[in-house]
């Protein structure tokens, strides 16, 4: 007999790694590198989100106005007719034609990434181009961080965050069991969890019900409902303290053991904290969340710690997904869905099944008529076959790789068109038997001769495979993926995998008996 | 077993402009399908929402339309059974950029009344997506088939390249109308089975092909339309086999790999059968149209051989250090 060839023994390596590293796949075990089912198999969420960056722009724009106040007061300058105009630039006026050079330096000096245009008092300041795109980078970037952070607290398996593209993010969230728990994880991402503790315009208030929006404007005021009840506060535009100086939050119980939150402020927010409750004594402070006003306790002392409470009659899960918010931070600019897909983990279940039943019969059928056509021939080709499913499972699993529905139709097509190397194959070694040559012969040059054609039909479905998964989204990626690779993989398992397996069992092949062997009756076989 | 004995050639090019009068027609009608009628646009491509909903036992469809039309804001949408008799797919041109309360979490609240059910699918495409999928979709098709052009041109000769092209456009635009016809909605998946369906059908011409260019280098007659004859008619068996394969598996998907990708098993059924059509009865003609010359590509070839020839004297001369 003759011995091993490296085609087989190659083919068996091949083999060997398809099994190995396709068994934690396929017995799905705690260890060992495995393919991800995608969500439309799994049931989940995928998310497509936009993000409003230009809400961050002028909150940035907002915090610079803000600074020139503060710069400005602290160094005496004096200035009138400060603005915000369309959200992106500020305009004001000096006063004092002495300040025009050291207000000029000073903004120079505090405010980086801005363009200052002074027209002889008059003064307005922008950000510079490259400024605006920093301050998108940076919204989607954080939206992105605190997405993750929200996702991660709420404690979900696995959940994917991404930026995708120059301004999207991809939001993947596997294994939620029902519609109305992936409402909620859907609400935690979208609260924008902007706390403010505002300071109630006491002297003011009583006439907030017929004032009108410019007239609170006008005393630099802003009016904000309650959010249970409605009813409207007027409160200092300027807040007392955000949410960026909170350390924590925690849901807790209050004394009618309704859930509320908890939280701490940092040192700096602590200080500001009782500094104005010192002053504040008989007054309101508001606690307001993305501009609803939850309470608006009366100060009764100074408050020192830092310690804060938010009730507002929750259910424990409201609390629970609030308190998760408000640790990851607020989002800079609110987010909006572009493209949502969610599949119920039940369907996801009913489409496994339908796949892999249609799978198992169609590899039934192929496997069938490649025995019943071409005899032994069609056995090898079989086995070529069986190693070729091994070796998708097994890069699959080595990539870790997400296993689609697409993707799964894209495995049982890949099983039709992997025996069609064999196919070609074994014509040729027919037609060349037909021929009269020798069985050896008719095996090498049957090879030969259906190698050119073989190689530029899968090299052109790669190509087309190719710009499929450069150009797909998601599951249809899965399905250009796995015709690419079961492609590749039939080029070694159909090719040299059989043609190794007939030179090793050449010496058995009896050419009597071509009809059990090649599945033809000749007599011209010498 | 032998089903295809190749015995004497079959005279196809003869009978080639019947032929590419039936393509010719059915062309024609398709290309009228798809500009008359319309692709029926998911909500992939024209955005919108879809929610797969199942019943505990038979769904209460006439209850569920109720339900859905009591609300103005859902006007024109449609609900229609789903694969079984206990699933409703209920398609509304609505999307919603709320991440709370979003078009499908209104509805599940629309249908409380409607009996025990199950949200089983919530799919949402805003219109802008759409139009970008609708984009990208069409740049991935024009993108391949230049890949390709550019690969067979490359490996054979452009007038091969040519009529491969026009061979998969016809498949292609066969496979679209047929879409048309049975008024499939065309989703994402849709375009991944044409791109599928693209490169099958090349697959199965680049074998002719192949054979046709071993033929042109073997058979002696110099007659084009003779030695497509001989080298078609060799292939036959291996197309017809492999066209049966994968049409049996394509076939199982369609039968019971489930209502989902059933739109995609059914382009892919007549992307398969047009597919293996083409590559016997189209694209072969197509190349005798061009004018290919077998003389002129048998004088390139030799020309070819008698380049290497020269370049592997030189560079055994060279090795020799004779140069």
């Amino acid at each position: 007999m003759k011995t091993l060839n490296f085609r087989v023994i190659l083919f068996a390596f091949a083999l060997i790694f398809g099994v190995v590293f396709s068994i934690p796949s396929l017995t799905q075990s705690e260890s060992g590198k495995k393919i991800t089912l995608g969500l439309d198999l799994q049931g989940g969420l995928h998310m497509l989100l936009g993000i409003k960056s230009e809400i961050a722009i002028e909150s940035r724009i907002k915090s610079m106005a803000a600074s020139v106040k503060y710069i400005f007061d602290d160094e005496e300058i004096i200035f009138d007719e400060l603005r915000m105009v369309d959200g992106e630039q500020i305009t004001f006026e000096l006063l004092d034609k002495d300040d025009v050079t050291k207000a000029k330096a000073l903004l120079k000096k505090e405010l980086e990434g801005t363009v200052v245009i002074d027209n002889g008092l008059k003064f307005s300041l922008a950000m510079t181009e490259d400024e605006v795109e920093r301050t998108k980078q940076n919204a989607i970037q954080q939206a992105v961080d605190t997405i993750r952070n929200r996702l991660n607290e709420f404690g979900l398996a696995e959940p994917t965050v991404a930026k995708q593209g120059e301004d999207k993010i991809l939001v993947e969230v596997p294994g939620i069991k029902t519609q109305e728990d992936e409402q909620r994880i859907r609400e935690l991402i979208a609260r924008a969890a902007h706390l403010q503790l505002m300071a109630v315009d006491e002297d003011r208030n009583i006439r907030v019900n017929t004032m009108s929006l410019a007239e609170a404007k006008s005393y630099g005021d802003v009016i904000l409902p309650d959010v249970n009840t409605g009813e409207k506060y007027l409160l200092r535009a300027i807040p007392v303290l955000d949410g960026s100086m909170l350390t924590d939050a925690k849901v807790g119980f209050d004394e009618n053991n309704q859930p509320v939150i908890n939280f701490t402020l940092n040192g700096q927010g602590a200080k500001i904290f009782g500094d104005f409750t010192g002053v504040s004594v008989g007054k309101r402070m508001a606690v307001v969340l993305d501009n609803k006003v939850y309470s608006a306790p009366n100060i009764n002392e100074r408050i020192g710690g830092g310690r804060v409470q938010i009730s507002g009659s929750f259910t424990i899960a409201e609390a629970h997904d609030l308190a998760i918010a408000l640790r990851s931070g607020a989002l800079l600019a609110p987010v909006y869905v572009m493209e949502k897909r969610s599949v119920g983990p039940s369907l996801g279940a009913d489409s496994i099944k339908a796949s892999s039943m249609a799978l198992a019969l169609g590899f039934i059928l192929v496997v069938l008529f490649m025995v019943i056509y071409y005899g032994m021939a069609g056995i090898i080709a079989n086995v070529a076959l069986i190693g070729n499913l091994f070796l998708i499972l097994a890069i699959m699993s080595l990539f870790g790789a997400t296993l689609t529905l697409p993707g799964m139709a894209g495995i049982v097509l890949t099983v039709g068109m992997a025996v069609d190397a064999n196919v070609i194959i074994s014509e040729r070694i027919r037609e060349l038997l037909y021929e009269g040559k020798s069985v050896a012969k008719s095996i090498e040059n049957g090879y030969s001769n259906a190698f050119t054609a073989i190689w530029d039909a899968n090299v052109t479905t790669l190509i087309a495979a190719t710009v499929l998964y450069a150009y797909g989204t998601g599951a249809i990626k899965g399905f250009a993926l796995t015709m690419s690779i079961g492609i590749m993989a039939s080029m070694l398992t159909a090719i040299v995998g059989t043609h190794g397996i007939y030179q090793w069992i050449l010496p058995k092949i009896d050419k009597n008996k071509l009809a059990f062997w090649f599945g033809i009756k000749t007599e011209g076989a010498k | 077993m032998e089903i295809f004995k190749y015995k004497k050639p079959l005279s196809l090019m003869g009978k080639s402009k019947r032929f590419g009068l039936l393509s010719i027609t059915v062309l024609i009608l398709a290309l009228g399908l798809i500009i008359g009628k319309g692709f029926n646009y998911g909500i992939d491509f024209a955005g919108g929402t879809l929610i797969q909903v199942q019943y505990e036992g038979k769904a209460p469809i006439e209850k569920v339309r109720e339900a859905i039309d009591s609300d103005t804001s859902y006007e024109g949408a449609t609900v229609t059974f789903f694969g079984g008799e206990d699933e409703v797919v209920i398609r509304t041109k609505t999307s919603s950029k709320a991440l709370g309360v979003d078009v499908g979490d209104q509805i599940r609240t629309l249908l409380q009344d409607t009996g025990n059910f199950e949200v089983r699918r919530v799919d949402m495409v805003g219109a802008k997506v759409g139009s970008e999928l609708r984009e990208k979709g069409l740049m991935a098709m024009v993108l391949a088939i230049i890949g390709i052009l550019i690969y067979v041109s490359f490996r054979f000769e452009w007038r091969f390249a040519v009529a491969s092209v026009m061979a998969l456009m016809h498949d292609v635009t066969i496979a679209m109308g047929m879409i048309v016809l049975f008024n499939v909605e065309v989703n994402l998946d849709i375009l991944a089975a044409l791109l599928t369906i693209l490169g099958y059908s090349l697959n199965d011409t680049i074998i002719v092909f192949d054979r046709i260019r071993e033929g042109i280098r073997t058979i002696k007659d110099p007659d084009l339309g003779a030695i497509i004859d001989e080298s078609v008619t060799r292939t036959l068996s291996r197309t017809t086999l492999t066209s049966l394969t994968t049409f049996f598996v394509v076939l199982t998907l369609y039968l019971f790999g489930g209502e989902i990708i059933n739109g995609f098993s059914f382009t892919l059924l007549v992307g398969v059968i047009v597919g293996t059509y083409s590559s016997i009865f189209v694209a072969s003609p197509i190349l005798m149209w061009l004018g290919f010359s077998v003389g002129g590509f048998r004088e390139k070839e030799a020309e070819k051989l008698k380049r290497e020839k020269e370049k592997e004297k030189m560079r055994a001369m060279y090795e020799n250090g004779t140069l």
